[in-house]
């Protein structure tokens, strides 16, 4: 259960080896209450290291489950399978792909592999703990959106579209689920500096993994929401939002 | 009712001319706000219905749910069923000998004294607001202002009947070790539908009050004691703000019931006037140590120098909780916590005070007793010695600061009381309840297949 503090005992994460998903557990373990975490994600070295880490940090119950976010038929059994050892108080969804623009522009099919992955994937796992939290009758799923999701850009056309989906999808579901016990907080970062930007000249406003991690497990207990980190990207993009077209385009962003 | 009939009831409602008892969901809290969760809730008006929704209750399993005054998450199941027991309301007459009394669990305290004050007899114990139901305040075991002299409710109940786990009915007496399992398991042993209990004489429906301001802690703690020897009910409000020598200090009340030559006025409302209720929102951070600084000195201030004796209401002396209808609602949003602890050691409600004092703990509601001996449920809370609640509202360092009080009573082998409770470790349970087992083997006659759930009962692994 969630406690009156917002703190989870049990969590699964969908994209265990991300930089976001690790601060993030990090940070649920330090209010001393996590009991179960499992974590899900391409199976390996990574994986296998970050089921220790979690374990050297004190969470007396850590489990690894394979999950490919390509093997859409097979999200139910890794989901199914996390419910089935008990109730989950918490899903971070926060696999996802940071794709070259210009080599997906220029190859089609690798920029629907990447839809695949950072939007059907995203679709199939939400729907699927949704269903597993209902019936529980209570539960949050953190979905890890971007600033990007607001408005389409130039230089990440492909990347933007997949996490604009995403956002919409999880708002909307979010909204369904009121009434039923279970929230959807959608989570819109900015640049954030991990090893998926690794590389990249980091963006104004550019904050760390924990920065991420501080805001999800502030933002458990108020319902769905939309948050963002940090807190002052909300009103630039707000304004970037309305700024008229020939003028966005113009901005090097 | 049988069984079948119940789980058709779930969706559809009855049709036997009773009230229909299908479930709805709901969200629920406790009375914290914090921690909402959704449940089927039903509302059976007779035990055969209560025991076929126990029976076909589901993988989720099943809770009693009274007035809802737990703090915490006690009267919540998430995705199961959770069961209004309000149709539960006979209050059979008052034997005028033995003052035996036998009610349906769904009776409140409330109702029970004004049935029962006009016919010069009164509870023998009553928590701090009358707006509890006797089955809830039987499973949370609440104490009252007089717990030095009489204990806890379950010492004046002379018999329940429940509903267990495989639906039957049984009825049981003090004299059995079951019956002890009930007192203090917060509805995990089964659902209380009736139960009997002693009442006492009150010649008059006044209270004799003696209070007393206190300019620190120790003031306060000795008041209290000597209070104890003289008078039948005994409490004080801290104010946990107050620093430096000031800190503890507080206002003590001592109380008897007035005998009919004293009581003066009969006419005068017995349970006090109902005050103006607390606003339908209220922004979080209301309460902060600044504004509840200014209330804590000017209560402080308003209390009388030198100890005075007057008259006051039943209401106004037992129940100052119910002066604000809806009073939690001030926290704002994010509800608000309840700690309360009991702990034999002195020096560690010192500590505790000591603690909210250096940390600005914003708390209107700080209240400080001594508990007679313990009872004999395994988990029953009361425990010799003090006992210390505080309310405070949730923020985002209010989860480390309960966590440094836990480590304080647990370091001087305390309890935290789970009536209150919506964050406490499930390890610390086990070190702060040490008869946990033995009440465990009795739920698991009780209810062998734990259908008896909460979220209390599975954030705590009861």
């Amino acid at each position: 259960m969630i406690n009156a503090l917002g703190a989870p005992q049990s969590v699964l994460v969908l994209g265990a080896t991300s930089d976001i998903a690790r601060a993030t557990i990090e940070r649920f373990a330090g209010a001393g209450r996590l009991q179960r975490v499992v974590l899900a994600g391409r199976s390996g070295a990574g994986l296998d290291a970050e089921v220790e880490r979690v374990r050297s940090s004190g969470v007396p119950v850590v489990e690894a489950s394979a999950f490919d976010a390509r093997d859409r038929a097979g999200h139910e059994r890794v989901i199914a399978g996390a419910f089935g050892g008990g109730d989950v108080d918490v899903v971070l969804i926060s696999f996802g792909v940071l794709p070259d623009e210009n080599q997906v522009r220029a190859d089609p099919l690798a920029a629907a592999d990447i839809v695949d992955v950072n939007y059907t994937a995203v679709v199939t796992t939400l729907l699927a703990c949704a269903n597993h939290l209902r019936a529980q009758g209570h539960g949050v799923i953190v979905v890890l959106s971007s600033a990007s999701a607001v408005r389409g850009r130039a230089s990440n056309a492909v990347y933007g579209s997949t996490k604009a989906g995403v956002d919409a999808l999880a708002c909307g579901i979010g909204d369904a689920l009121c009434g039923t016990g279970v929230s959807v907080v959608v989570v819109r970062p900015g640049f954030v500096r991990t090893r998926m930007t690794a590389g990249l000249r980091p963006a104004p406003l550019a904050v760390d993994p924990q920065d991420v991690a501080e805001v999800i497990a502030k933002n458990l207990t108020g319902g769905s929401r939309t948050v963002w980190v940090p807190a002052a990207m909300a009103w630039v993009m707000r304004v970037l939002a309305v700024l008229p077209r020939p003028a966005f385009r113009r901005l090097s962003i | 009712m049988s069984a079948a009939r119940a789980t058709e009831s779930n969706g559809a409602g009855t049709t036997d001319g009773r009230h229909p008892i299908a479930a709805t969901r709901e969200e629920l809290t406790g009375w914290g706000r914090a921690a909402p969760t959704v449940a089927h809730v039903a509302a059976p008006s007779a035990a055969d219905d209560v025991a076929g929704l126990v029976v076909e209750s589901g993988s989720r399993g099943v809770i009693a749910r009274g007035l809802g005054r737990s703090y915490g998450d006690a009267a919540q199941n998430a995705g199961g069923m959770v069961l209004r027991l309000g149709g539960l309301d006979r209050i059979s007459p008052v034997d005028p000998i033995t003052g035996l009394v036998t009610c349906g669990a769904g009776v409140s305290v409330d109702r029970l004294i004004r049935e029962a004050l006009p016919r010069g007899w009164f509870v023998p114990v009553t928590p701090g607001t009358r707006q509890v139901s006797l089955g809830g305040a039987l499973a949370a075991d609440v104490h009252g202002k007089n717990h030095h002299r009489d204990g806890s409710i379950s010492a004046h109940v002379t018999s329940l009947t429940l509903v267990d786990g495989r639906g039957a009915l049984r009825t049981l007496t003090p004299s059995e070790e079951l019956f002890w399992a009930v007192p203090g398991g917060m509805g995990l042993t089964g659902v209380v539908v009736e139960l009997t209990m002693r009442l006492i004489r009150a010649q008059s429906s006044r209270m004799q009050v003696d209070t007393t301001r206190t300019t620190s802690l120790d003031e306060t703690m000795a008041v209290l004691e000597e209070s104890d020897r003289t008078s039948r009910y005994t409490v004080a409000w801290v104010d946990c703000l107050a620093r430096g020598p000031a800190m503890g200090r507080g206002v003590v009340t001592a109380g008897d019931h007035a005998p009919a030559d004293a009581a003066g006025d009969a006419t005068a409302p017995s349970l006090g006037r109902r005050g103006m209720p607390a606003p339908p929102w209220v922004p979080s951070g209301a309460l902060n140590p600044h504004t509840v600084g200014v209330f804590n000195d000017a209560y402080y201030l308003m209390a009388p120098r030198t100890p005075r004796r007057s008259l006051e209401s039943v209401g106004s002396f037992f129940h100052p909780l119910d002066v604000v209808p809806g009073w939690n609602r001030l926290y704002g949003a994010r509800g608000f916590v309840q700690h309360q602890f009991a702990v034999e050691d002195p020096q560690c409600v010192r500590r505790v005070v000591s603690l909210l004092s250096r940390r600005r703990a914003p708390t209107l509601l700080c209240v400080l007793k001594r508990f007679g001996p313990a009872g004999r449920g395994p988990l029953s809370f009361p425990s010799s010695g003090w006992t210390l609640a505080v309310d405070l509202p949730v923020s985002d360092s209010l989860g480390s600061l309960l966590d440094a009080m836990d480590e304080v009573v647990l370091a001087s082998g305390g309890r935290v009381y789970l009536a209150k409770d919506a964050r406490l470790r499930p390890e610390s349970l086990v070190q702060m309840y040490p008869r946990l087992d033995e009440w465990r083997f009795l739920r698991d006659e009780l209810d062998p297949e734990h259908v008896f759930q909460s979220d209390l009962a599975r954030r705590l692994h009861l």
